[in-house]
């Protein structure tokens, strides 16, 4: 198992990965919506077995990014590579697990017909669904249909799917938007137990408060990288408390 | 193509189908109805009734079929669970398959009742056997899901998606041949019509109508409606895109 401290000095993280290849990799990444240049070159790697925090304020490109790395954004330049492959080909189809912001379920079904409708998709074990169920905490949910859970029960259950068939990489939309402290906190602690089992994941939010919990940090700002670091690091180089004011220092200073 | 992942479709869908109880009792009830307003509103002339029933006993499930594929294609993508689908393992043909399975159970259930009952209760008048208005019942039905998935792709909206009923298939049914021969029409008229899926299907009918059994065009007129539902299920996988800007 990697050792991943976040109190660890900066320069000390890339090296220690750096004799696996990263899960992610992307170079010189371009993305144009509506004539507009929403991602501008990015240069980025994610570590195997880590959580990367993918921060910033809404609309910066956080989305697009995660979408170009699961392969269902078109892109107009650079490579993104995954696993070793080039983004969202088909042998990437197994590995990767990936929940969108809104929740991404079927609402007129109940939330065992959507998972075992996923898990047969992916050839998942029919044990599975059951499980992913545990984990997100949703036991006794089962039988409800989506539409009638709240927000946070149904953003759970598309994050369960994501979980179906052990994927090497979760990509993460937001997984933590609308729910209460205490979710929050258990749901750091899967994705911390599903890092220390090895995967990989990538978590995009726009609380900063989160980013103390990964043990890398992407800052993102109107589609462009401010920061790639530790969180402690990040904290040193500012000289600031907290990551949102680190966030403020970063804008500030390239302003 | 893979089965396992098609059959997983075909029962998500109908698994759906089951969660709205209504939906499937406009599907089946809608088209019964029609025929039965058809039957009375040519009461004092039953001849009338014998000619059209059938032609529009194939029409009416098309169009109930393709509305409800539209639609349920659409909300697919919409819901986002389309862009997790394209993430993961499954073929863009599988995918429509499954809802092809689906719906095609639907309209055989559909083409099952409303044959049943324009032949054996209003006692529709059929010169040709009863199974092969069946089959040109399910037929159409097929070929209403298979357009309506197809079109789909063109709606961003639910609005949008209910305008290409008129759009897709109101031409149709003016150059098929129900309102008047097609001999009749324009010359580019009848080009147009020749060449448009539905015109086979209303042909089949009102051939089964006239003549005693099967004959060899009638056969010729379901494999092109058959040939073209099956067309706009491979066109449709074309137009689904795992990578959207």
């Amino acid at each position: 198992m990697m050792n991943s401290s976040p109190a660890g000095p900066g320069p000390a993280a890339p090296a220690a990965t750096a004799t696996a290849a990263p899960a992610v990799r992307v170079e010189g990444l371009t993305v144009v919506r509506g004539g507009r240049t929403v991602l501008h070159g990015l240069d980025l790697e994610v570590a195997r077995g880590s959580i990367t925090g993918l921060l910033g304020p809404s609309g910066c490109g956080k989305s697009t990014l995660l979408r170009a790395i699961v392969g269902v954004q078109r892109t107009a330049g650079g490579r993104v590579e995954v696993l070793g492959e080039p983004a969202g080909g088909a042998g990437l189809r197994h590995r990767v697990g990936y929940v969108t912001q809104a929740p991404s379920v079927y609402g007129d079904l109940s939330v065992i017909e959507n998972l075992d409708y996923f898990a047969a998709v992916l050839g998942a074990p029919r044990t599975d669904p059951a499980r992913v169920i545990a984990q997100v905490g949703l036991a006794g949910h089962e039988r409800d249909t989506a539409d009638r859970l709240s927000g946070g029960q149904r953003a759970r259950v598309s994050l369960a799917a994501a979980l179906l068939g052990t994927p090497e990489l979760l990509v993460l939309d937001e997984p933590t938007v609308g729910l209460d402290p205490v979710l929050r906190q258990d749901l750091w602690r899967l994705f911390r137990s599903l890092a220390d089992q090895g995967a990989t994941l990538l978590v995009s939010s726009h609380v900063m408060d989160e980013a103390t919990r990964c043990d890398r940090l992407l800052l993102m700002r109107e589609g462009r990288l401010l920061a790639d670091d530790t969180p402690a690091e990040l904290l040193r180089s500012t000289g600031t408390a907290d990551i949102d004011s680190a966030f403020l220092d970063l804008v500030e200073s390239t302003r | 193509m893979n089965l396992t992942r098609t059959l997983a479709t075909a029962r998500r869908v109908l698994a759906q189908l089951r969660h709205d109880p209504r939906t499937v009792a406009l599907l089946l009830v809608v088209p019964c109805v029609l025929l039965v307003l058809l039957k009375y509103m040519f009461d004092a002339q039953p001849g009338t009734f014998d000619r059209i029933g059938p032609e529009l006993l194939g029409v009416f499930p098309l169009m109930v079929m393709f509305l409800v594929t539209s639609v349920a294609m659409l909300r697919e993508r919409t819901s986002g669970t389309l862009e997790r689908l394209l993430t993961m393992p499954i073929g863009k043909l599988d995918l429509l398959l499954g809802y092809a399975i689906a719906f095609g159970v639907v309209a055989l259930v559909q083409a099952a009742l409303a044959s049943a009952l324009t032949i054996g209760v209003l006692g529709l008048d059929l010169a040709g056997p009863t199974w092969a208005v069946f089959a040109v019942a399910v037929a159409d039905g097929l070929l209403g899901m298979a357009l309506g998935l197809l079109v789909s792709a063109f709606a961003s909206t639910e609005f949008q998606a209910v305008q290409f009923l008129p759009a897709v298939l109101l031409p149709q049914l003016l150059l098929c041949g129900l309102f008047g021969p097609r001999e009749d029409m324009a010359t580019v008229l009848r080009w147009i019509s020749d060449v448009l899926p539905l015109s086979y299907a209303v042909d089949a009918m009102s051939r089964l109508t006239t003549t005693t059994g099967v004959a060899g065009r009638t056969v010729l007129d379901l494999a092109v409606v058959g040939a073209c539902a099956f067309a706009a299920l491979a066109l449709g996988a074309a137009t689904l895109r795992r990578r959207t800007p």
